[in-house]
């Protein structure tokens, strides 16, 4: 009864709602696009690591590494907070999207890396042995068969994302959870806290349960 | 005049006089003093062949030899780095023509590495639509055709995992086919298969020698080398060490590590 009262108050929930859901707009948009930008930087990034040239190919193994070690808090600090010293100011959503696409496009790319590896010598071969140019090799030959393998841990990938999307309240973008933060001073009711945390349930358990899904599903098939 | 040195410009790069043989047949691959090395290691070494439109050459030797090699560096599979080699006139090299060379020669491999994402049709589709610019429909019909000739219309729908090897190795045959080319390379095409399949590829193999496409075949089936060559050539550490008719070298060779090869492989 006061335990309900505190944290599941049906009042302060309806009357915060509309806060919530503002933030989970923010929260699915950063999410989204964030994910799409990192999928293409990551597959740029593993391209250029296999095959660019020497020095660009270290660049890009330099960019991985630094971006996998880094966490993603203090990237996104850096960008909001110490990039307008050298004249960049970017608002709190181009922040957050800048510093988790930096980052997710790095593990992207060695995800990326692995599937293309996975696909065996001979099929590069056969391919160029009939005359496809590189980016034929790798568009009808090469990718299809590397993306089956690398989609539950690309999704995965992807899920990390979206939760990392909550890092952005720290840099005062209007995020679900700065929103629920918000309400909940509001409000002085935590209600709106376990309704942001139900919300990101809500959008995360589902693609939880599909990597499952599909990890299994690529384990019985063969490609 | 303008014309004129267009012409010239045209047919300049990479491109050499065709050269006749000694019999006037036109010389279609020609290796000249082609050497290979894998780090320190030197996989051919001085390599110097041609063969001619039509012709069948097997290619013989022990394990380790560089047959392989050989035939992967006819199409740039594997770069070599020494020598030349050219393919109906073209030097083989990375760059704008090596797509020209490779779509005049198919290449059957022993794992047939046919593309698993695709069905047999789009596998044999897929040179001629992407490399010769044909249309969908076009291919197609070409693809069938081929799959008649190799005798597995039954199949063309189905994905190359729910096709027995004898049959897969059917269809990386038309597929090499697909582009029309003037030359055929085989590695080994059928070391990987059970023994009971081995009949059946190599009856396709056999009335492709028919159709006047020239083929350089890696085999260790002697007797149907011997059968179908024009020409043996033997090969030893890295080197090109006999060559004759396969009467001459199956029968009297001159070489002892040919004879003790031939020997040993026949003895069984
Ligand atoms: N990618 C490579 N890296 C290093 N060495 C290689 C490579 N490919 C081949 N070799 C070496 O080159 C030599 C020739 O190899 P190749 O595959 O051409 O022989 P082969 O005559 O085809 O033998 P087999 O009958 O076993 O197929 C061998 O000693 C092999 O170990
Ligand atoms: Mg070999």
């Amino acid at each position: 009864m006061d335990l309900v009262q505190t944290f599941f108050n049906w009042d302060v929930f309806v009357r915060t709602l509309p806060m919530l859901m503002q933030g989970l707009g923010k929260t699915l948009m950063l999410g989204f696009l964030s994910i799409l930008l990192g999928l293409i930087g990551g597959l740029a990034l593993a391209l250029l690591r296999l095959y660019a040239p020497l020095v660009i190919r270290l660049i890009t193994i330099a960019y991985i590494d630094i971006f996998r070690s880094l966490p993603v808090l203090v990237w996104l600090v850096i960008v909001y907070y110490a990039l307008p010293f050298v004249g960049i100011t970017l608002s709190p959503f181009a922040a957050a999207c800048t510093a988790l696409t930096m980052i997710s496009s790095a593990y992207a790319a060695e995800i990326y890396r692995a599937g293309i590896e996975a696909v065996p010598r001979g099929q590069f071969e056969a391919a160029q042995s009939i005359g496809l140019s590189h980016y034929r090799v790798m568009c009808d030959v090469v990718m299809p068969q590397a993306i089956r393998l690398i989609i539950p841990p690309l999704t995965s990938n992807c899920i990390n994302v979206m939760k990392d999307t909550a890092l952005a309240s720290v840099v005062a973008m209007p995020d679900l959870l700065k929103q629920a933060t918000q309400a909940q001073a509001l409000a002085a009711n935590p209600t709106p806290l376990i309704g942001a945390a139900l919300l990101y349930l809500m959008v995360l358990l589902p693609l939880v349960r599909l990597v499952g899904l599909l990890e299994r599903r690529f384990a019985r098939g063969r490609v | 005049m303008s014309v004129n040195t267009n012409e010239a410009g045209l047919f300049s790069s990479g491109v050499v006089d065709q050269v006749p043989s000694e019999n006037g047949d036109q010389v279609i691959i020609s290796l000249k003093h082609v050497d290979k090395h894998f780090g320190d290691f030197q996989a051919l070494k001085d390599i110097n062949l041609e063969v001619v439109q039509g012709e069948v050459v097997a290619i013989l030797g022990p394990s380790g030899s560089g047959k392989s090699t050989l035939i992967r560096c006819i199409n740039y599979l594997e770069p070599y780095d020494g020598g030349d080699i050219y393919v109906d006139r073209i030097r083989v090299q990375p760059g704008a023509e090596l797509i020209e060379v490779r779509k005049d020669v198919g290449m059957v491999f022993q794992s047939f590495n046919l593309f698993p994402n695709m069905t047999v049709l789009d596998n044999i589709t897929l040179g001629p639509i992407r490399v010769r610019g044909m249309s969908r429909g076009d291919a197609q019909a070409r693809a069938r055709e081929l799959l008649e000739k190799v005798g597995i219309t039954e199949q063309m729908h189905k994905y190359p995992s729910a096709l027995s090897g004898g049959q897969q190795q059917r269809v990386g045959i038309a597929r090499a086919l697909a582009n029309e080319p003037k030359v055929l390379l085989f590695d080994e095409p059928t070391s990987a298969l059970d023994p009971e399949m081995v009949g059946e590829v190599l009856d396709v193999i056999k009335t492709l020698t028919d159709t006047g496409v020239t083929m350089l075949l890696v085999t260790h089936e002697m007797g149907f080398a011997r059968h179908v060559a024009d020409r043996v050539v033997f090969m030893e550490a890295g080197q090109l060490i006999e060559e004759g008719t396969p009467e001459i070298i199956f029968n009297n060779p001159t070489e002892p590590r040919t004879r003790a090869f031939l020997e040993a492989v026949l003895a069984h």
